[in-house]
């Protein structure tokens, strides 16, 4: 029974610490990613996961003509700067945040109504020995009509 | 093989499942399946955090209800109270699965009300979504201060857009941080299907051609897809399942739509400090198609509220 204790601990512990996670990124997406929409309305939808070092996230949406958008990108101060690309269907790179020096927000517009991939990364810090930072990365999209 | 190692065997494979579980159910969306290796020893921490690296978050993001209002007032239609579900069938949603589509219709039609500036259907309507937020357990969506600020700034547009922004956000976040992915999934839908149907019955097919509205209507095609894949993450709940048939009943018509767009060439433009998405689209839609889809919205909607 003691190894059963032991083997389990972990796991349970892993679980219940990655909903609490999961559940603090909320907060974390409210405090560091919303305040980056000021001046447009955010649409509402909540995108926003718990990323370690290394690993990537997709985000499929479709844009429309009619909008101004700006997206805000935001990873937990424990992370590196987080990388995005932004690609169209045909996988043609429209926009990388890398030319920006990792700038968390990007406005854009479309002249006609596309569906567009946010490729998101947090790249390796490359800490020998070390293990891999762990943190939530917040997506979040505003609009306003175009003028 | 001896005692020990059986024990351990089996809790191994239950670490497996337990990480696949929890893996599966804590990102909005669905993933790609974890590569989870039962002859992989799992008692180290590395091969856990391993595992962690190799999963792959994927958001499938459906326009939201308020998006979806916006969308439907900028192509200058009209507000039409009798479109909206009544607030009267509040009480016939008793189901998860109906309250769930029908905090979605709710969002979307008290997004419509306060983009129309309809002052006393917004919080009639703001009361009917948090009925069935608080039906589904989501604590904390829509609580009576943010109903409160909304009477007190009633005539500030700006302050209202962003009650009705939060209190989404406080669902759909609430569903996602806590395992209920399908949920979220289902709410979505319910706000995607109730933009569709307000704006399909606004149509005036007398002014078919050149119609604004029937633009944005055929640009949800480009949507249609991700609702599916959103719905496939969760693939295998019965409310689920008989949401995806219904939606490929729509991906049919839709696909009777040509969208034919040329290469997309960013292009910065200092005066805005935005980059312009430039390109050109080309789009068909005859009359006797959009019938037939407005048909089919009218359909799965009437379903929805009923």
């Amino acid at each position: 029974m003691k190894t059963v204790r032991i083997i389990l601990l972990p796991v349970i512990l892993l679980v219940v610490f990655g909903v609490s996670a999961s559940a603090q990124c909320k907060a974390f997406a409210r405090k560091e990613c919303l305040p980056n929409l000021a001046g447009y309305t955010h649409d509402g939808n909540y995108h926003a996961a718990v990323l370690v070092e290394g690993e990537e996230a997709e985000l499929y949406k479709t844009f429309y003509s009619d909008m101004n958008y700006r997206v805000s990108i935001v990873g937990d101060e424990k992370l590196p700067d987080i990388e995005f690309r932004v690609l169209d269907s045909n996988k043609n790179v429209l926009y990388t945040n890398r030319d920006k020096n990792y700038s968390s927000t990007w406005d854009f517009k479309l002249e006609s109504s596309q569906q567009l991939k946010f490729l998101i990364r947090v790249p390796s810090a490359g800490r020998a020995g070390q293990t891999p930072s762990r943190g939530c990365v917040a997506i979040m999209f505003g609009f306003r009509l175009k003028k | 093989m001896n005692r020990q190692f059986r024990i351990s065997s089996g809790i191994g494979i239950a670490i497996v499942f337990i990480l696949g579980m929890f893996l599966f159910t804590c990102c909005k969306g669905g993933r790609k399946a974890p590569e989870v290796n039962l002859e992989v020893d799992i008692s180290g921490k590395e091969a856990v955090i391993q595992d962690i690296k190799q999963a792959e978050k994927i958001f499938q993001a459906l326009p939201s209800p308020l998006e979806s209002a916006m969308l439907i007032k900028s192509a200058g239609a009209r507000f039409e109270e009798k479109l909206l579900n009544p607030v009267s069938n509040v009480n016939k949603y008793i189901t998860n699965k109906s309250m769930a589509l029908n905090l979605g219709v709710y969002t979307c039609n008290l997004s419509f009300a306060s983009l129309y500036e309809q002052t006393q259907l917004l919080i009639d309507y703001m009361n009917a979504a948090k009925k069935m937020a608080d039906g589904l357990g989501i604590l904390k969506a829509i609580e009576q201060e943010d109903i409160d600020r909304l009477e007190e700034n009633i005539n500030n547009s700006e302050v209202i857009m962003d009650i009705v922004s939060q209190t989404f956000m406080n669902s759909n976040s609430y569903l996602e941080d806590n395992g209920q992915p399908a949920t979220a999934a289902i709410v979505l839908t319910g706000g995607w299907i109730e933009g569709l149907y307000i704006s399909t019955q606004l149509v005036d097919m007398n002014d078919f051609e050149g119609n604004k509205l029937v633009g944005r209507i055929i640009d949800q095609k480009l949507s249609v897809d991700i609702l599916l894949r959103l719905l496939d993450g969760s693939k295998g709940i019965a409310a689920v399942d008989e949401l995806m048939a219904e939606v490929e009943k729509l991906k049919k018509v839709f696909d009777k739509i040509r969208i034919d767009t040329s290469a997309v060439k960013p292009e910065y433009d200092p005066d805005s400090e935005s980059t312009v998405l430039k390109s050109e689209v080309q789009t068909d839609m005859t009359p006797a198609v959009f019938m037939e889809l407005s048909a089919v919205v009218k359909e799965i909607r009437n379903s929805f509220v009923i």
